[in-house]
């Protein structure tokens, strides 16, 4: 695969010539795998699952450390009624919240999770976003959320967007040779069409992400099961060609057990078993955590529980 | 023989403004007193009761925050509307409580009459059961009636219109939102009375009318966490202590049900008893030498 990043006209030739995607189909085949009714054990084992795979998000202009602290204490502890309750995979803040995050995560297996690289635009020169990085691997970051130049993008430069990412990754490597993981960002909404995110995909895996992940959050359409789908077929049919792994992260409008479950699902039947962990398959989200935890406490009690039982975030 | 197809009416729920079929897809048949089919009504499940929760908690914020004078012109609305519509609703109470055209004229009366009572109550029970209280202390210390919540009711089994405004029209009249679960055997009024309040400036959700059977749908509603208050009126004894242990677990608001002679004066029972008491201790201000200057 290493010949078809060897110049822009090959990487382009690569990139068109994957096949296209077949529109109505995709979104036919999520609609189908949406319909799975999930009940009793499976639901509970689902919940816990989705608990544990989210990246639990704050990225507002009015985040203060105490907002980013009480997060962490949410991550934690996301049920203080339930202590059986499992952990988030990780926080995701701004660079500024990150040594903060990590404070108050210290010793515990929740990672610290970064936006980077001029979140969410991505619409600043390329050692502006290789110095916000550094500056979130420094303080602390595990992971680091990083968004693709789209203006280069939708220009046809794909070779920028690709040595952007391949900068960002070695931006990611810490003093002890060891390096946060890099998650690339898309913002499908902003990418028009099904063939932009399946050519995105294959082109953030080539440059050595250890994510990909549909959305910012930001904007008006966000990770849908469509989109989602297809890029667990491109981590799929990437892990069949060159043998390397790597995982999927919805984020964005993601706000109810229900829709969290038709993702599980998705995964599932698209990739299978190996991605059902929160090593390769997160879910960007806040609010969903309540409404899980809301179906948690209602199949450990019977009862239906409500807002007032979960913390205002 | 007739030119013109009989148009059946397809009888729905009422739930969050919008007129939804039951998510389970049951139905089932609802007759006269004499035993002849009158239309299929939806049998609501748990789950649309707990839509019709969330629904109704969604609602709460806008319908507890409107001024008692809007609620209460919006309560007279219903009383128009149901007004405009009196004769279908006179046909329907008759052939639901086999009554007779004018007996069941005067039950729909008198069901207007009702929304006209509750409508007028809407900005005057603060001054009624609130008010200002003596203490002890540089403080004015004033009490307001404050909505309880999300308030869930067994309507009336034997009265399907009057009975049910009744029970909902106080509810919502102090700023709680409602779901209701209409009588069993005659429930055809009270989702006819669903198109009234679609069309009478009551925002979606404050009203919430579920048909089918009160025994299976309203245990999870009375367990339910985010539900407030219940009102028992159309439950038997036994559902009706079923129901009270099951909401005893998050100290619920739960009225018992009783004997009532529904076209009797309804007094402010029913309204006082879904409201909370705020009480407000404020400073009168620093005291000089010479005392409070109020």
């Amino acid at each position: 695969m290493a010949d078809v990043t060897a110049s822009d006209g090959a990487l382009r030739r690569f990139l068109h010539g994957l096949p296209g995607v077949d529109p109505v189909g995709l979104e036919a085949r999520a609609a189908a795998l949406g319909t799975r009714s999930i009940k009793t054990t499976a639901k509970a084992y689902a919940i816990d699952l989705a608990i544990s795979m989210i990246d639990l998000t704050t990225l507002e202009g009015a985040d203060t450390p105490g907002k980013v602290r009480a997060l962490c204490a949410k991550a934690l502890n996301p049920d203080p009624t339930d202590r059986g309750t499992p952990r988030t995979a990780a926080i995701c803040v701004y660079p500024d919240m990150v040594a903060t995050a990590a404070g108050a995560l210290a010793g515990s297996d929740v990672k610290v999770a970064s936006v980077a690289t001029a979140f969410p635009a991505g619409r600043a020169a390329l050692p502006v976003k290789l110095a916000d990085t550094r500056d979130a691997v420094a303080a602390g970051a595990d992971e680091i959320d990083m968004v693709i130049d789209r203006g280069a993008f939708l220009a046809g430069r794909y070779l920028s967007v690709f040595e952007e990412i391949k900068a960002v990754k070695e931006a990611c490597r810490r003093e002890d040779g060891s390096a946060a993981r890099l998650k690339v960002i898309f913002e499908t909404g902003e990418l028009s069409t099904y063939d932009n995110i399946r050519r995105a995909s294959w082109l953030g895996m080539l440059a050595g992400a250890d994510f990909i992940k549909t959305s910012t959050g930001k904007v008006a359409v966000n990770a849908t099961p469509a989109n989602t789908l297809l890029m667990l077929e491109a981590v799929r049919d990437f892990r069949a060609t060159t043998g390397v792994q790597v995982g999927v992260k919805p984020a964005g409008g993601i706000r109810t057990t229900k829709d969290a479950m038709k993702f599980l699902v998705l995964v599932n039947e698209t990739v299978g078993e190996e991605w059902l962990t929160n090593e390769w398959f997160r879910f960007g989200a806040s609010s969903l955590l309540n409404d899980l935890l809301m179906q948690r406490q209602k199949l450990s009690t019977g009862r239906y529980s409500g807002p007032d039982y979960v913390t205002v975030d | 023989m007739s030119d013109r197809l009989s148009v059946f009416k397809t009888y729905k729920l009422f739930v969050g403004g919008k007129f939804p079929r039951s998510e389970s897809g049951r139905v089932y048949e609802v007759t006269d007193s004499k035993g002849k089919w009158l239309a299929n009504a939806p049998l609501s499940s748990r789950k649309d009761a707990r839509d019709a929760v969330v629904a109704a908690r969604k609602a709460f914020g806008g319908w507890s925050g409107a001024t008692a004078y809007n609620r209460g012109q919006i309560l007279y609305r219903v009383a128009e509307m149901l007004e405009g519509r009196r004769e279908q609703f006179v046909a329907e109470v008759a052939e639901a409580e086999g009554l007779s055209k004018s007996k069941a004229a005067a039950q729909v009366d008198a069901a207007i009459d009702r929304w006209v009572w509750y409508a007028g109550w809407t900005d005057k029970i603060t001054q009624v059961v609130g008010g200002t209280n003596p203490v002890a202390g540089p403080f004015f210390n004033v009490s307001s009636p404050a909505p309880t919540g999300v308030v869930a009711v067994v309507a009336p089994q034997e009265s399907s219109l009057l009975g049910l405004v009744s029970v909902i029209a106080p509810v919502i009249a102090g700023g709680n939102t409602v779901l209701v679960v209409a009588s069993e055997k005659a429930p055809l009024p009270a989702l006819s009375l669903g198109e009234v309040l679609a069309t009478s400036d009551v925002p979606g959700g404050v009203v919430n009318i579920l048909s089918g059977k009160a025994a299976e749908i309203f245990p999870s509603l009375a367990a339910h966490q985010d539900v407030n208050a219940i009102d028992l009126a159309g439950a038997d004894a036994e559902l009706a202590k079923a129901l009270e242990v099951a909401a005893a677990d998050n100290l619920k608001r739960v009225v018992r049900p009783q004997a009532v002679d529904w076209a009797a004066d309804p007094g402010t029972g029913r309204l006082t008893a879904f409201l909370e008491t705020k009480t407000v201790w404020h400073p009168t201000g620093s005291l000089g030498a010479g005392g409070s200057s109020y």
